[in-house]
C-alpha cells in the first residue's frame, strides 16, 4: 500500500472520527438507539481500516493479540462483575436499584457499566476475528494464481 | 455469609462458572486456569446438590435476575425434573475436568490448553444455563452459549486428526439449524401469547392451542431441539463429533449435551404445551415413538459394524436416546420417570466407557479395534472399566443399565404395550453384540508383541473407576434415581407447573 497516499491520508484523517463516533454510540446507547455492541463494532473497524492500509503487522504491533484476548475477557468480567457487586450491595443479579441511593441513577450507572462491558468486548473480539483471518498464512502465492 | 449464598444458589451455580471462564483466560496459566476451573465447577456442584435436596420433595424455587418479577423479568426456576439434570451435568463436569488435564497433554497444543479451560467453562455454563432457567428465549441463548463453545472444543481434536475440523463443521451447521428452528417456533408461540416466561405460557397456551401457529411453533421447538438430540433421523452431526474430538470433550459432550437438550424437549412438551392431550399426544404416539424404536434398533445395528471405539460408542448413544424417547413416548409416570432415570444411568455408564477409551487413545494413539487386539493384559484397569461399562449398557442386572430398563419395560406394561417391552430386550440383545465385540479384541486376541503398552495414568484410570464404581452402586441403589424422577415425572406428567410451593429466593422484587 505504500504508492496509495490517497488511501493513506484518507484512513489517517478518518480513524479519529470513526473512533469519536464509536464513543458516542456508546455512551449515548441509553437515551438514544445504540449501545455497546455497536459501538464496539465501530470501534474495531477503526483499527481494521487502520490495519487494511497500513499492514497487519503495524495493527499487531500496536495492539498485540495478548492485549485483544485479555480485552474479550476484561469486557465479561465487567458485565458479569456488576451483577456480582449488586449482589454485595444487597440485591439481586443485575439489580442496578442498589448501585445508588436514588434507584434510577443506580440503573443509569448499572447499564453504563454493563455496557461498556459489552463494548469492550465485541471489539476485542471483532479484533481478534480479523486477526485470525487476516494472519493466516497464504496457501497460495499471489503468482501462483 | 451461608444465608447470603442459600439466597441466591440458584444464580451463584451459574455466574462462577460463567466467571471462571474469563479468569482462565486473563491469567494465560494452564495450572491456573485448571485451578480455577476445578474449584467453580465444585462449587457449581456443591450448590446443585443443595438445590436438589431443597426441592426433593416437590418444592419449586424461583430467582428473580435483576430484580424484575417474571413474567416481565427473567426467572431462573429449580424443580426436581431440572434441579436432577444440574445434578447430572455438574457431576459429570467436576469428574472430566481431572481427566482433561492429563488427556489433553498430547491432544491439544499447550498454548491453547487455557482456552480449552474457558471453552469448556463456557460450555458447562451454558448447559447449567438451558437446565435452570424458567424463560423461554434465555434457553436459547444458553444454548448458543454452550453450542458456539461445544464447535470449538470439537474443532480442538484437529492436532491428532483433521478430520475433526470437518466434524465441528457439521456440528456448527445442524447445531445453527437446530437452534434456528428452536427459536422461530418461540417466535410462533411469543406471537401467539405475547410472554416468554415458562410458568405463564403455560397457562396461556391451553386457551388457543387449536391454533395452527402454535402447534407450527410446537413442531418447530421440537424438530430444532430434535437435531440437538440426535433423534434417529437428525442424528448425523453425533457420531462426527464424538469420534474426532478431543477424549475428555467426547467424554462431556457425550454425557451431558444431548441430555440436556433433551430436557429441553421434555419441558416444553409437558411443562410449556401439555402433552397429555390433543395434538401433542399424537406427535409423541405417531411420530417419537417410531423414531425412538428406529434408533433403537437402527443406531445398534451401525454400532455393530464399526471398527472405530469411539465412532461405536457414538453410535450406541444415538441407540440409548431412542430408549429416552421411548420412555417420554408412553406419556405415563413411569415411562417419564424411566426417561430420566436413563438419563442419569447412561450418562454415567457413556461417560466411563468414553473415558477408559480416551485412556486407550493416551496409551496407543488410536481408537481403531484391531489396534487393541490383546489390550485386556496390558491394560487390565482399563479394559476391565469397558467390560463394566459394555454391561452396564447391555442392561446386565446389578449394573446402572439395567434400572433404567427395567423401569421403561414396566412403563411399557403399564400400558400393556408388551410388543415395545419385547422390543427394548430385542435392542439390548445387539449391545450384546457390539459390547462382545470389544471384549473379544481385548481378551481373546493375540497382543502384538513388539509393542509394549503400559497401563494408563492414575490421573485418567481414577475418574473411570469412580463413575464405574458409581454406575454399579446405583445399579444396586436404585431407590435414589427413582424417587427423583418419580417425583419429576409426577410434575411433568401433570403439564404445566405443579409442584407444592414456590418459594421466591433472593431479595424481593419490585
Amino acid at each position: 500500500m505504500e504508492h496509495h497516499l490517497i488511501l493513506r491520508v484518507v484512513t489517517k484523517i478518518l480513524v479519529g472520527p470513526i473512533l469519536l463516533y464509536a464513543l458516542y454510540v456508546q455512551f449515548h446507547g441509553d437515551f438514544g438507539p445504540g449501545g455497546g455492541f455497536q459501538a464496539g463494532v465501530i470501534f474495531a473497524v477503526a483499527f481494521i481500516l487502520y490495519g487494511l492500509v497500513f499492514s497487519l503487522r503495524q495493527l499487531r504491533e500496536l495492539v498485540p493479540d495478548r492485549i485483544v484476548h485479555q480485552l474479550v475477557a476484561i469486557g465479561l468480567l465487567l458485565y458479569a462483575g456488576t451483577g456480582i457487586v449488586t449482589l454485595f450491595l444487597g440485591g439481586n443479579f443485575l439489580d442496578y436499584n442498589v448501585l445508588s441511593d436514588v434507584g434510577y441513577k443506580g440503573q443509569h450507572w448499572g447499564i453504563i457499566t454493563i455496557e461498556l462491558g459489552v463494548g469492550i468486548t465485541v471489539f476485542a473480539v471483532m479484533l481478534s476475528i480479523y486477526y485470525a483471518f487476516a494472519g493466516r498464512p497464504p496457501q497460495l502465492d499471489d503468482k501462483d494464481w | 455469609m451461608l444465608s447470603f449464598v442459600s439466597a441466591h444458589s440458584p444464580l451463584l451455580a451459574i455466574v462462577i462458572p460463567l466467571i471462571s471462564a474469563p479468569l482462565c483466560m486473563l491469567f494465560g496459566n494452564r495450572t491456573v486456569a485448571f485451578t480455577i476451573s476445578t474449584l467453580a465447577v465444585a462449587a457449581s456442584f456443591a450448590l446443585s446438590i443443595y438445590l436438589l435436596w431443597w426441592v426433593k420433595d416437590g418444592t419449586v424455587l424461583s430467582y428473580h435476575i435483576g430484580g424484575w418479577a417474571p413474567p416481565l423479568g427473567i426467572e431462573y426456576r429449580v424443580d426436581t425434573a431440572n434441579a436432577f439434570v444440574l445434578l447430572i451435568v455438574s457431576a459429570m463436569g467436576l469428574l472430566t475436568l481431572p481427566y482433561a488435564r492429563t488427556s489433553i497433554t498430547d491432544e491439544i497444543d499447550e498454548n491453547h490448553h487455557t482456552l480449552f479451560y474457558a471453552c469448556y467453562m463456557l460450555c458447562f455454563t451454558g448447559l447449567m444455563g438451558v437446565t435452570i432457567t424458567g424463560d423461554a428465549f434465555n434457553v436459547f441463548v444458553f444454548l448458543e452459549i454452550s453450542s458456539l463453545s461445544t464447535y470449538v472444543l470439537v474443532a480442538l481434536g484437529a492436532k491428532k486428526d483433521k478430520r475433526a475440523l470437518s466434524a465441528a463443521y457439521d456440528y456448527l451447521v445442524l447445531g445453527t439449524i437446530g437452534a434456528t428452528f428452536f427459536v422461530i417456533g418461540l417466535g410462533f408461540i411469543y406471537m401467539a401469547t405475547g410472554t416468554l416466561n415458562m410458568v405463564d405460557l403455560s397457562q396461556r397456551l391451553p386457551a388457543i392451542s387449536d391454533s395452527r401457529t402454535v402447534r407450527a411453533g410446537f413442531a418447530l421447538i421440537v424438530i430444532g431441539m430434535g437435531l440437538k438430540v440426535a433423534v434417529y433421523p437428525l442424528h448425523r452431526w453425533l457420531p462426527g463429533a464424538y469420534t474426532y474430538s478431543p477424549s475428555a470433550v467426547s467424554v462431556f459432550l457425550a454425557s451431558t449435551a444431548t441430555k440436556v437438550a433433551l430436557y429441553v424437549i421434555i419441558r416444553f412438551m409437558f411443562s410449556v404445551y401439555s402433552a397429555r392431550f390433543g395434538f401433542e399426544a399424537v406427535t409423541f404416539q405417531y411420530v417419537i415413538l417410531p423414531l425412538a424404536l428406529v434408533a433403537m434398533f437402527g443406531a445398534s445395528f451401525v454400532a455393530v459394524y464399526q471398527i472405530n471405539l469411539k465412532r461405536m460408542l457414538a453410535y450406541s448413544s444415538v441407540s440409548q436416546i431412542g430408549y429416552m424417547l421411548l420412555g417420554l413416548s408412553l406419556l405415563n409416570v413411569e415411562g417419564v420417570s424411566g426417561a430420566f432415570v436413563h438419563m442419569f444411568n447412561h450418562a454415567m455408564t457413556k461417560g466411563a466407557l468414553f473415558m477408559a477409551v480416551g485412556a486407550i487413545v493416551f496409551r496407543t494413539g488410536s481408537a481403531m479395534l484391531p489396534n487393541m487386539a490383546g489390550l485386556g493384559k496390558q491394560m487390565p484397569w482399563t479394559s476391565a472399566a469397558i467390560v463394566i461399562g459394555g454391561l452396564s449398557l447391555i442392561g446386565v442386572p446389578s449394573s446402572a443399565g439395567f434400572v433404567s430398563k427395567w423401569v421403561l419395560m414396566s412403563a411399557a406394561f403399564e400400558r400393556d404395550w408388551w410388543l415395545i417391552a419385547f422390543l427394548i430386550v430385542g435392542s439390548s440383545l445387539i449391545a450384546v453384540v457390539y459390547v462382545w465385540r470389544v471384549i473379544e479384541v481385548l481378551y481373546l486376541q493375540q497382543p502384538n508383541k513388539d509393542v509394549v503398552v503400559k497401563e494408563a495414568p492414575l490421573s485418567l484410570l481414577v475418574p473411570t473407576w469412580i463413575l464405574i464404581i458409581t454406575t454399579l452402586w446405583f445399579g444396586l441403589h436404585a431407590d435414589f434415581a427413582i424417587g427423583f424422577a418419580t417425583t419429576a415425572a409426577e410434575n411433568l406428567i401433570q403439564g404445566g407447573f405443579g409442584g407444592k410451593e414456590v418459594i421466591i429466593l433472593g431479595v424481593e422484587s419490585r
